[in-house]
């Protein structure tokens, strides 16, 4: 089977590619999705705060990715459900031929899609117990939040009836209070950082508002339990994040939850051999969403991951666009690149390089802090030349930021090697 | 109260302040307000942006006697929602019957009372639907007395 654009992945990234690749002029083109339905992740975010930013109301998940599915299927795009995608290969190692997709499913077996280019839209997953280094046995009754999730949200299913959450991540804060109101009395939510991982606006409306207490600077230590968990051990830790004798204290439950982190699923990316970047775990990009390998595009949270799903429909649709303007032959090849360095406590960012002959007027740079910084400044500079400087009034490592780069600045400086983005602290 | 007025009223005379006229202003208040007593005093966090500033209200029986420690009007705004007449908008579940999922997610239309959220929660539980339910078909016209309906937010066909 050959195919012009193959989409792996029908979450809200892939399907906001989709639609702007069709809309852009590519008519062959199709979206794997292993799931036996689309809207990824979307499906079981039941609450609220969805597409503030893209359609200036406040949806649920489902009704989030509804939009979009609505749109995929006005538009014809076809659409392979409960298909899982193995391998993806060059068809020739050393040229830029085709793209090999070899995909499973029930009613095909395993077979293979040749594609002239591909989208990554793979997401992420949830760190697992095993990455946490948790002493205790493994009894039953130990989920990663987004696991608990969609047995509530979408399985009507309870995990258990007493709680405690480690980790205090947006999906943790979130499941204390979907738990709290199927009945469950959440016992604790433990946060081994200083600060809540999550936003704010979900401490207050899913702890503070059912009176669940968080505890800050702590950690579980060790499960109770060998069929089914009896209980934890939680303890304080220092300022290394190790735990502090002394400060061990038994809760009885019959759950843990656990919301430690979101790490982008990127086993396809590796086996065709994209350049990752260790600060997002996923690949480098310049500013077409285009890996380092030709044809090759990502976006959403496979990419880097994302705060507001706002974020990741708006880079999908870029990716979109460059993928189809890629099949159309209008993207020039990437001569003259320059790369953006993150420095000074900015930690990454997505793009990772541009082409400025490839630039629109604007592009959108998004990044990351590594830490809490107030009354900060953002500059982006360029051979010499500071190109943007504005005050932040607050910058944390829980909010993407973005700046917007203008490729007149480009234009202004001869021959750009480096952009420099960076945080500095204090003035102006 | 200045604060308080400049923020219901949309107007931002006393708000466009640095924060450390702030922190002065809060400071002369305070003393004046524990010479008087009998307040009672209640932290937030606000939750307009990032900056998460930790404001303090001063009441008075129902009376708002004063809202510290914000930066911008949209703190003192949001406490004064919190103090008068805390809302949200509630998100949930409710069976579906011979569907291909077992539940279908709701959510009420609007923001209702914070107080009536346990019992609007219990309504909910008490209702089975019939597949197939689509994204808008309403659950409940009128949830808890509140004049609010409840929605599906999620599609469950027929199985």
């Amino acid at each position: 089977m050959k195919k012009d654009l193959v989409i792996i992945g029908g979450g809200p990234a892939g399907l906001a590619a989709a639609i702007a690749a069709r809309e852009a002029g590519v008519e062959d083109l199709v979206i794997l999705e292993r799931d036996a339905r689309l809207g990824g992740i979307l499906n079981q975010c039941i609450h609220n705060g969805f597409g503030l930013h893209t359609f200036k109301e406040e949806l649920t998940g489902p009704e989030y990715a509804d939009r979009f599915v609505r749109q995929v299927q006005a538009l014809g795009i076809s659409c392979k459900l409960h298909t899982m995608v193995v391998d993806l290969a060059r068809q020739q190692a050393d040229s830029a031929g085709s793209l090999l997709v070899t995909a499973m499913n029930q009613e095909d077996g395993i077979y293979t899609i040749e594609a002239r280019a591909v989208i990554l839209a793979m997401g992420c997953r949830e760190r697992p117990r095993g990455a946490l280094g948790i002493p205790g046995y493994r009894p039953a009754g130990i989920y990663s939040a987004g696991t608990a999730q969609r047995y509530v949200n979408m399985e009507g299913r309870m995990p258990g009836r007493e709680v405690v959450i480690l980790g205090s991540g947006d999906i943790g804060l979130i499941m204390a209070r979907r738990m709290t109101l199927e009945g469950a009395k959440v016992k604790l939510v433990a946060e081994l950082m200083p600060y809540s991982g999550g936003l704010k606006r979900n401490v207050i409306q899913c702890l503070d508002d059912f009176g669940i207490p968080l505890k800050l600077r702590t950690t579980v230590v060790d499960i109770k339990g060998k069929q089914r968990v009896e209980g934890v051990t939680v303890a304080q830790v220092d300022e290394k994040g190790k735990p502090v004798p002394g400060t061990e204290e038994q809760i009885p439950c019959d759950t843990l939850l656990l919301s430690c982190g979101l790490i982008p699923e990127n086993e396809l990316s590796v086996a065709l051999g994209v350049g990752m970047n260790p600060a997002t775990n996923g690949p480098f990009v310049n500013e077409s969403l285009e890996t380092d390998i030709e044809g090759v595009f990502a976006c959403g949270n496979v990419l880097h991951v994302h705060d507001l799903v706002d974020y990741v429909s708006e880079e999908a649709s870029w990716a979109g666009r460059r993928a189809a303007a890629y099949l159309q032959g209008s993207l020039e090849k990437g001569v003259g690149r320059v790369s953006i360095r993150a420095e000074g406590g900015v930690r990454y960012t997505v793009p990772s390089s541009v082409v400025p002959g490839r630039m629109e007027q604007e592009q959108v740079l998004r990044f990351r802090v590594g830490n809490v910084y107030r009354d900060a400044c953002v500059e982006v500079s360029a051979g010499g030349r500071v190109l943007y400087s504005r005050r932040r009034r607050v910058l944390t490592p829980g909010e993407m930021e973005q700046v917007v780069l203008k490729r007149a600045w480009l234009e202004q400086i001869p021959e750009p090697e480096e952009i420099t983005v960076s945080v500095r602290e204090g003035s102006a | 109260m200045e604060v308080q007025e400049a923020a219901g009223t949309g107007q931002v005379t006393k708000a466009i302040q640095t924060r450390e006229g702030f922190q002065a202003e809060d400071t002369a208040r305070k003393a004046e307000m524990q010479e008087n007593g009998l307040e009672q005093t209640r932290e937030f966090v606000c939750i307009g942006c990032p900056l998460g500033c930790n404001v303090t209200a001063r009441t008075r029986g129902e009376e708002i006697v004063d809202i510290t420690g914000n930066t911008c009007p949209r703190g003192a705004d949001y406490v004064t929602k919190e103090l008068t007449d805390p809302r949200r908008i509630v998100t949930s579940l409710v069976r579906v019957r011979k569907g291909v999922l077992p539940v279908v997610s709701v959510k009420t239309t609007t923001d209702i009372p914070k107080g009536k959220i346990m019992d609007s929660i219990r309504v909910l539980k008490g209702i089975e639907l019939q597949a197939p339910v689509h994204i808008g078909d309403v659950v409940v016209e009128d949830v808890c007395g509140t004049g609010v309906q409840v929605v599906a937010t999620g599609n469950v066909e027929t199985k």
